[in-house]
């Protein structure tokens, strides 16, 4: 049996990764540049025995999602920055009370209204930062529709690995383009399946006791067993607790169970990095253009790289580190005012050597555009 | 050609997006080419000149846009005077003789078509102009083969509709042919 191909826009790969994924709740708000995603989910999903529902705005999709995947169920919303904005109370409460759940954002240009229709990337601290207190976040984008599917899956397995949000940051240029998708055969991406406790009926369920491996085990919500669910600090049971120890080790695990896992979260690739000068640093569309330019440069015999980010938080501190040890300039190309950029310059050894070649205007930088500021950079002049 | 790129470009509701996305699927379905299709979103797909941009390549294609087409299909005089001077030289340049009057000569191979006269004499419902005009633009660059749109169009539009369309693409073949 051959692959299915497709010919789709980038919102309708992520759709397709999430019913790969067996995504069987979606709850969401319809809006440009993600529309699309609940548009395809709102046909698909039915048709799969999964259940759509279109909420009154997307604090109410958050809730929903939150709520159907306490029940069981592998749960998505679809939104775009002011929408983003709206769901970060919710976020929290969801990264609190530790609950899988993957809300994507096809990012258009802010604040505010912004411009909706053009791409932006300016989304990318909101999603690490967006949500009040300590804590950390998962965060993942993709440059084109394959690396879309596999990074939807990937947000599905991460999500219930480690019970916690993950965001799927894609941007305009990639949701609304097409291109060719080829669907794997199921069986061959891993999914991660629910963990649900193994204690029975009538048996102490401790929602919040992490296993030996930091897991913790869930039951559907509902069935056999009763507990409390808050956004308040609570203790292993779920009640809300004030002791400092409690909320200390709380705390703790919430960033832990991801800070310690940057590893197993870190997703990149890699275009001629082995002995760039020049090191060039991406992520989604973005990523497109500076690819353009790096192939450009290779064939006039310029020693240029790009190492493009497909997981952004957790930020891969080290492997950015290890990647631009070696190179003169380090340049970060990205559709805004130097988000990634601030990341690499705290990651690398000599940050006065990294540069941001960025767009900020609601047009998508051009080859042309990075080119220019690449011989500045060099010292070469436009 | 290793790599053509193209901007369709006309008002709304005359199909240059969905032209361009039959285009790109048919080369990239039917004929296991690679193609990518980008299209201006906002105020100009609401009224104003609207554009979709295709690709198609035998190589691997990152930059999704184009900034200087091989082929620049303009359908109405406001997409005309926006774009006309986007064109790579010695590019193509196909406009509807109703439509558009040309007022400079590009570096470029010029192709005045009565696209929508024939529609509307052969068939009379304008609906299949685009279809007419994506005749015309493979019967001029060989891109793809036409039962690869047809192909395409079978899977996107109700079989009472396809014979019309035929009828369009093939009105759109000849034209390029004269």
């Amino acid at each position: 049996m051959s692959r299915a191909v497709k010919f789709v826009q980038g919102n309708e790969a992520c759709v397709e990764g999430a019913l790969y994924a067996q995504l069987d709740f979606f709850a969401g708000y319809p809006i440009t540049p993600s529309t699309e995603v609940a548009e395809h989910l709102a046909k698909r999903l039915p048709q799969k025995g999964g259940k759509f529902i279109q909420m009154e705005d997307e604090i109410a999709s958050m809730c929903a999602i939150i709520g159907a995947s306490l029940t069981g169920h592998k749960v998505m919303t679809a939104t775009s920055g002011p929408g983003f904005s709206l769901m970060q109370e919710a976020l929290g409460y969801a990264i609190m009370a530790e609950i899988p759940a993957v809300i994507v954002n096809v990012q258009r240009g802010g604040p505010s209204t912004g411009i909706p229709t053009h791409v932006s990337q300016g989304d990318v601290n909101q999603a690490r930062w967006g949500t009040h207190g300590d804590h950390s976040i998962v965060a993942l984008t993709a440059s084109n529709h394959q690396d879309v599917f596999t990074m939807t899956v990937e947000a599905f397995n991460i999500a219930e690995t480690y019970r916690t949000p993950v965001v799927l940051l894609f941007d305009e240029v990639v949701g609304h383009m097409r291109e060719r998708l080829e669907i794997p055969e199921p069986g061959e991406l891993h999914l991660v399946e629910r963990l649900r406790t193994a204690v029975k009926q009538g048996v102490d369920y401790h929602p919040y006791l992490p296993r030996e491996d930091g897991r913790l085990p869930m039951s559907d919500f509902g069935d056999v067993h009763r507990y409390n669910v808050t956004g308040l600090a609570h203790d292993m049971w779920g009640f809300p607790s004030d002791n400092p120890g409690v909320v200390h080790g709380l705390l703790r695990h919430l960033v832990d169970k991801i800070e310690n896992n940057v590893n197993q979260m870190a997703h990149y690739k890699e275009f001629y990095t082995e002995d760039a000068e020049t090191m060039l640093i991406s992520y989604g569309s973005a990523a497109r253009s500076a690819l353009h330019v790096v192939e450009h440069l290779r064939g006039k015999g310029e020693r240029v790289g790009l190492l493009e980010l497909q997981t952004l938080w957790p930020f891969p501190k080290s492997v950015v580190r290890e990647r631009c040890s070696q190179a003169k300039y380090t340049v970060v190309v990205e559709m805004n005012m130097g988000q990634i950029c601030q990341a690499v310059q705290s990651a690398v050894d000599l940050p006065e050597t990294v540069f941001l070649a960025n767009r900020i205007d609601g047009a998508f930088i051009t080859p042309t555009d990075i080119r220019k500021l690449l011989r500045v950079i060099q010292g070469r002049g436009v | 050609m290793k790599r053509c790129r193209m901007v369709f470009s006309g008002s709304g509701g005359q199909g240059v997006i969905t032209a361009a996305i039959v285009l790109a699927e048919a080369a990239v379905l039917q004929e296991n080419k690679i193609a990518v299709q980008t299209q201006a979103y906002g105020a100009a797909a609401r009224g104003g000149a609207t554009r979709s941009d295709v690709i198609i390549s035998e190589e691997v294609i990152n930059f999704p846009k184009v900034i200087q087409p091989n082929v620049l299909v303009c359908l109405t005089q406001e997409a005309y005077n926006k774009f006309y001077t986007i064109i790579r030289p010695g590019g193509l340049l196909i406009t509807d003789s109703r439509y558009v009057t040309l007022h400079t000569k590009v570096d470029a191979r010029q192709c005045e078509l009565p696209l929508y006269r024939t529609v509307m004499d052969e068939i009379g419902k304008p609906i299949v102009f685009n279809i007419c005009m994506l005749g015309a633009v493979i019967g001029l660059t060989g891109l793809v083969q036409a039962d690869s749109i047809m192909r395409t169009l079978e899977t996107r539009i109700p079989p009472d509709f396809l014979d019309m369309n035929r009828k369009a693409l093939e009105l759109g073949l000849a034209l390029a042919k004269e």
